[in-house]
């Protein structure tokens, strides 16, 4: 947790927005209690009356999650930790919430329907007590009516004043202002009231879409089915999820409460949804309007929420999330956010602006969960940014989240959305094997002679997946092996953007020397550095959930015999080097020429450019630190043997007793600095190989990236040659010509959209592994540096029996 | 570096407190070191019971070769001159350094600047010390504390503007040198006909072969570990660098650089303390058997000298001539000879204990010192490393 507040982004809202918005926080708290407990009262006071009841359970988490909802912001800017755990266990917020919703309630009257402007205001004229229960019996039907008469024409309506509503909040506040001033002032006047209406909104308008759903049966189910049962999934992973992160109860209940309810009946609405969304989508901008009108003395308020209201709000309207839905939503968060996408595709053409509200609903949600993971963090913030930025900040571009979603079948999202989920709980609990597969390189062993020589290395894997024969087997493989599988699965895997890890590179000089036949210890230290790094290479690829999954990979474990690998001959460790360099090169000159618009791959391509520097620096470091500890070593040793002569010398004998005890104790040490030197090189040197290897293939991805992108603006380029030509065709009107123009404008257009897809799947796909690479990579150097210390904390140990041993014999010279 | 720890050589002093010399301050300018030397006596043989003067090493070696000139002290180890004040290998490492700045990040050099001051500093004061052991250890004994240049050293309050050697004395003292290793290969041939300086030259030439030996090998084991600590000083400045950059690293890398940076305190302490403790002791009584060396070759020289007279004296009989001169010579030749081997005895006796008792003292501090650097890195670093696995955790 502590995480993410350190790494809150840094393009946020200024410390007044902060504050403002903390005091807003802070007053909405003080004046919920009492409506909460008003609100709770009215809730159980009649259990019996059904439309209570289920008021009862929608309520409370409502209202909650509408504080998490509020949260977001705040969290960017405070301690993620402390600030939504106080809010998710205290109820206090409720007030808040409460008002929100009651606003969102009123504009959405107004907005939807003119005649609810008579129900919002007669609502809002009762004040108090008398609106819950109106929403249940009357307002609610008065909503089903207004829905009923106009159940077509609505629709479309709605849609359109979505849109419109958003454009209008993008541009400027001054529409929402004006929403929210058209509700009688008595908005904010009355917490009370203002939660009541809330209440009787979220009712009302769950209602609503009831019967709605009745009334209205057509729609689009796919959407809304799409929509829902993502939800539903999740709803079930999820709270095991967010309780283990969270231990705040109250968002356990929430989600379950909320899953059962309020998730329940949107699946059965269906039909119902769009409008429900849209319905909330006003809401919800009014919502971040509202506070604006209602606090007007503040202006302030605006700011507090600076650049993530303008962009929220816009992106909220667009239909998916009322408050209620971030309510829900609020703790899966990035699952939502990534499963929502999913919809994205039907209905994107009705609402483009949906894929936005995945992106809200994202950013949302990771703020929430902030404390979660690294990747999350990683995500919303840099979005955050990037719709933040610019001028219009429904920026049509579809998040990236989105993209991924797209190319991807539903389920398949919803897997990932477990891994991920799998991968935090794992990151937490440090359990390693998440996919349940464990691999040795073992018993490198040497076949034939001469300069045929070559090793071969035991491999032996041990799963309980269903997707291997066996439980446990062992094959042999050689090193071309090694790099034949490698070859195979960057050719495959490579463009789509996967970072295929890197296997060891050649070396002539040490294999050679291998070959020869020499037992030496720099042959023997070669070999078990090799195999070390072949296995780390084999065990970065099973971990890898879609590489795992390749027939190749499945192949190179289970099948006694390979193919024998070729074109690897050539591939020296220099020759590799070369090539990396080369792509390196390429991605560099690439990057000139591509207009990078997305900020998140600008950095991280920087990032990952300068760790590489870094890397290799550190690299030479440790090897200078393994030189240095070998001389040390061997200056021990000779220190040694000359103190044990010089203890033969001395004629007094106590004194040359000490010294011949001194020799022994250097000899010790001697060996503690060589196996410290062994510690340095494997446990820390060869890490760094690695992800000097790993970074290189990181380039790649972006170069893959890169490519994608290349051939999409190749394909735009001609697409808009043949538009000239049909063009140029129609002005010199010949039309048997002009028809074969058409045809291929078609036919390019079609490229195009191909293109771009692919370039979105690469860049979603490249996104999302570098996140997941810089995971790997954090939790690898943790677990190698602790290990590493840890071994010299043990030779410190060794140390001090040593020296304590001596002590005595020092004291006993006379 | 407390200044106790500096202490590096034993002396063993009787301490008698009529002659209590100290160095209590010192002053570098460029190569040349002006040391305060500061004397409390109670004795009537100086002017007043308390005075400090300014002294140079120059004047260091002056004395050491007026003492080594005197005849009468050839039966005594006279003390080894402290080695010459050497700041180079830290000046040059400075200039270095000052060149590598551009490839070095702000801090790393920061860091390596601070080691060389550290080393720098530790060098200075380790010369003020040796200095200051030859003034005690002269001030201790007997005799030489009674030596006139000794008083007018430390009595003088002018500079002693002693004339610095010219090329043909430096040439001379080399001349010198070679007669003498030469003249020492002569003699060594001579027949001993004490068993107690048969033995104890055997041993002081074993011993010093040995000892230099030893002494050359500490001085590796410790540069060694003074070139892993400067490691660890770039190796955490790169890790710092990298958890600056990269933002997975951000929130951990800072604690994996403070551990090596922790790593390279200890190592650096470990360093210095061998160096101190160990490789300092071997060098002294490198020197300091070299000066019982000497002495045993002054008396090895009047043992030829006595025969050579005993033989004089043989061919004078023979020849009948001049027999009176011979006898006397032969005489005078005994006595310096019975003297030196009286006092030699005295002296390499009391050599031996003193060297022990240093040598005791010495290996007992640095177990100590190096369990305490151990222990230190033990009970500190586990915490820091759960503190570190902790926060990973979050």
């Amino acid at each position: 947790m502590a995480t993410s507040s350190e790494r809150s982004p840094p393009p946020f809202p200024d410390s007044e927005d902060q504050d403002v918005l903390d005091s807003e926080e802070v007053g909405g708290r003080e004046s919920d209690e009492d409506d909460d407990g008003g609100g709770d009262d009215l809730l159980f006071v009649n259990p019996s009356n059904p439309p209570l009841t289920k008021m009862d359970t929608t309520l409370p988490p409502a209202s909650q999650p509408s504080d998490v909802l509020m949260e977001p912001p705040s969290d960017l800017m405070n301690d993620p930790l402390i600030e939504p755990f106080s809010s998710l266990t205290e109820n206090k917020p409720t007030s808040k919430i409460v008002s929100e919703p009651s606003d969102d309630f009123v504009d959405l009257t107004n907005n939807l329907a003119d005649s609810p402007e008579d129900a919002a205001e007669s609502v809002l004229a009762d004040v108090a007590i008398d609106t819950t229960e109106i929403p249940l019996d009357e307002p609610s039907d008065d909503f089903v009516d207004i829905f009923g008469g106009e159940t077509e024409a609505p629709r479309e309506e709605v849609v359109i004043a979505n849109v419109t509503v958003k454009a209008a909040a993008a541009a400027d506040k001054s529409e929402v202002t004006s929403d929210v001033t058209d509700p009688p002032g008595d908005l904010k006047t009355g917490s009370d009231f203002e939660q009541e209406a809330n209440e009787t909104a979220t009712d009302s308008i769950i209602d609503l879409s009831d019967d709605l759903l009745s009334s209205n049966a057509q729609k689009p189910p796919l959407a809304s089915d799409q929509f829902v049962d993502p939800l539903v999934d999740f709803l079930s992973d999820a709270p095991p999820a967010a309780d283990a992160k969270i231990p705040s109860r109250a968002t356990v209940d929430l989600f379950e409460d909320e899953g059962n309810d309020l998730f329940t009946e949107p699946r059965q609405t269906k039909s119902a949804k769009q409008q429900q969304k849209s319905l909330f989508g006003e809401a919800d901008e009014d919502l971040f309007g509202e506070p604006l009108g209602a606090t007007t003395k503040k202006p302030v308020i605006k700011e507090p929420k600076g650049k993530p209201v303008p962009t929220k709000a816009a992106r909220d309207v667009s239909n998916m999330g009322g408050p209620l839905q971030d309510g829900y939503t609020a703790e899966p968060a990035d699952i939502f956010s990534e499963e929502a996408v999913t919809t994205v595709p039907s209905i994107k053409k009705t609402s483009a602006v949906n894929s936005k509200t995945n992106g809200v609903h994202s950013e949302e949600d990771t703020d929430i969960f902030a404390e979660a993971t690294v990747e999350l963090s990683l995500d919303s913030p840099q979005e955050e940014r990037k719709k933040g930025v610019p001028a219009v900040p429904s920026a049509s571009a579809p998040s990236v989240s989105a993209a991924t979603s797209l190319a991807k079948p539903q389920s398949a999202s919803l897997e990932e959305l477990d891994d991920d989920e799998e991968e935090e709980e794992e990151e937490e609990e440090e359990q390693e094997d998440k996919f349940d597969i464990s691999i040795s390189v073992k018993d490198p062993e040497k076949i034939g002679d001469g300069m045929n020589a070559y090793m071969a290395y035991k491999v032996t894997t041990q799963t309980p997946l269903p997707m291997f024969r066996n439980k446990t087997f062992t094959v042999r493989r050689r090193f071309s092996d090694f790099l034949g599988l490698y070859e195979k699965l960057s050719e495959k895997h490579g463009p789509n953007g996967f970072i295929v890890p890197p296997p060891p590179e050649k070396s002539i000089l040490g294999m050679t020397k291998v070959k020869v036949g020499k037992e030496d210890s720099s042959s023997a230290d070669f070999v078990e550095r090799r195999r070390a790094a072949l296995e780390r290479y084999l065990q970065r690829i099973v971990h890898h959930p879609s590489l795992l999954q390749d027939p190749d990979v499945r192949e190179f474990l289970e099948r006694e015999e390979l193919p024998r690998a070729v074109g690897t001959q050539a591939l020296s460790g220099a020759g590799f080097l070369k090539m990396i360099n080369k792509a390196t090169d390429a991605v560099s000159k690439m990057t000139i020429k591509m207009n990078e618009s997305d900020v998140w791959f600008e950095e991280k391509l920087q990032e990952v450019e300068s760790a590489d520097q870094q890397f290799r620096k550190l690299h030479v470091l440790v090897e200078s630190l393994v030189v240095h500890r070998k001389e040390l070593s061997l200056n021990t040793a000779s220190f040694a043997k000359s103190t044990a002569m010089l203890g033969s010398a001395e004629d007094n004998t106590a004194l040359s007793r000490a010294l011949s005890q001194l020799a022994e104790v250097e000899d010790k040490m001697e060996q503690l600095h060589q196996d410290q030197a062994t510690n340095d090189t494997f446990n820390f040197a060869e890490l760094i190989a690695d992800y000097i290897r790993l970074l290189g293939s990181v380039r790649g991805s972006f170069d893959h990236r890169m490519k994608a992108w290349q051939r999409w603006q190749d394909a735009q380029a001609a697409l808009q040659k043949k538009r000239e030509t049909e063009a140029k065709l129609l002005w010199a009107n010949k039309p048997d010509k002009l028809q074969l123009v058409k045809e291929e404008i078609a036919e390019w257009e079609v490229k195009v959209t191909q293109y771009e897809r692919d370039f979105d799947r690469v860049t979603a796909t490249v996104r999302k592994e570098v996140v997941r690479f810089d995971k790997e990579k954090a939790r690898n150097f943790k677990r190698e540096i602790i290990n590493y210390l840890e071994c010299l904390l043990q030779s410190q140990q060794q140390l001090i029996k040593y020296w304590e041993a001596f002590l005595p014999e020092a004291k006993a010279i006379a | 570096l407390k200044l106790a720890n500096m202490r590096s050589v034993s002396v063993d002093l009787n301490h008698d407190a009529s002659l209590l010399i100290d160095i209590p301050d010192a002053l570098c300018e460029r190569d040349k070191v002006k040391f305060t030397v500061h004397t409390k006596t109670t004795l009537s043989s100086f002017q007043k019971p308390d005075f400090s003067v300014p002294r140079q090493h120059e004047d260091f070696i002056w004395l050491h070769d007026t003492l080594v000139e005197t005849e009468d002290y050839a039966g005594l180890i006279i003390p080894p001159v402290p080695p010459k004040p050497d700041f180079e290998s830290p000046r040059e490492k400075m200039h270095k350094l000052g060149e590598g700045e551009a490839t070095m990040t702000k801090e790393e050099y920061t860091k390596m600047k601070q080691e060389l001051e550290a080393e720098y500093l530790a060098v200075f004061k380790k010369t003020v010390q040796v200095h200051e052991v030859f003034l005690q250890r002269l001030s201790s004994h007997p005799i030489l504390s009674k030596d006139r240049n000794f008083q007018i050293f430390l009595e003088y309050d002018q500079d002693l503007t002693v004339r610095r050697k010219n090329a043909k004395e430096m040439f001379g003292g080399f001349f010198k040198n070679m007669v003498k290793s030469a003249d020492e290969v002569l003699i060594s041939g001579i027949k001993e006909v004490d068993d107690f300086f048969e033995q104890e030259k055997t041993f002081l030439l074993d011993y010093y072969s040995k000892i230099k030996d030893s002494t050359a090998k500490a001085e590796k084991m410790t540069r060694s570990h003074k070139n892993i600590a400067d490691d660890y000083i770039h190796i955490s400045a790169t890790l710092n660098t990298l958890s600056a950059d990269d933002s997975t690293y951000r929130h951990c890398g800072g604690y994996y650089m403070s551990s090596f940076v922790f790593l390279q305190k200890v190592e650096g302490r470990v360093a210095s303390d061998q160096e101190l403790k160990l490789t300092e002791l071997l060098r002294y009584y490198m020197r300091d058997i070299q000066a019982a060396k000497d002495l045993l070759y002054r008396r090895a020289r009047a043992l030829v000298d006595y025969e050579n007279s005993n033989k004089a004296l043989d061919k004078a009989r023979l020849k009948s001539r001049d027999i009176p001169q011979a006898e006397e010579h032969q005489k005078q030749c005994l006595q310096k000879f019975d003297k030196l081997s009286e006092s030699g005895k005295k002296e390499l006796t009391s050599f031996k204990g003193r060297r022990v008792v240093a040598f005791r003292k010495n290996l007992i501090e640095m177990a100590e010192l190096e369990i305490k650097h151990a222990k230190v890195s033990s009970p500190i670093q586990p915490r820091d490393f759960y503190t570190l696995i902790h926060v990973y955790n979050m």
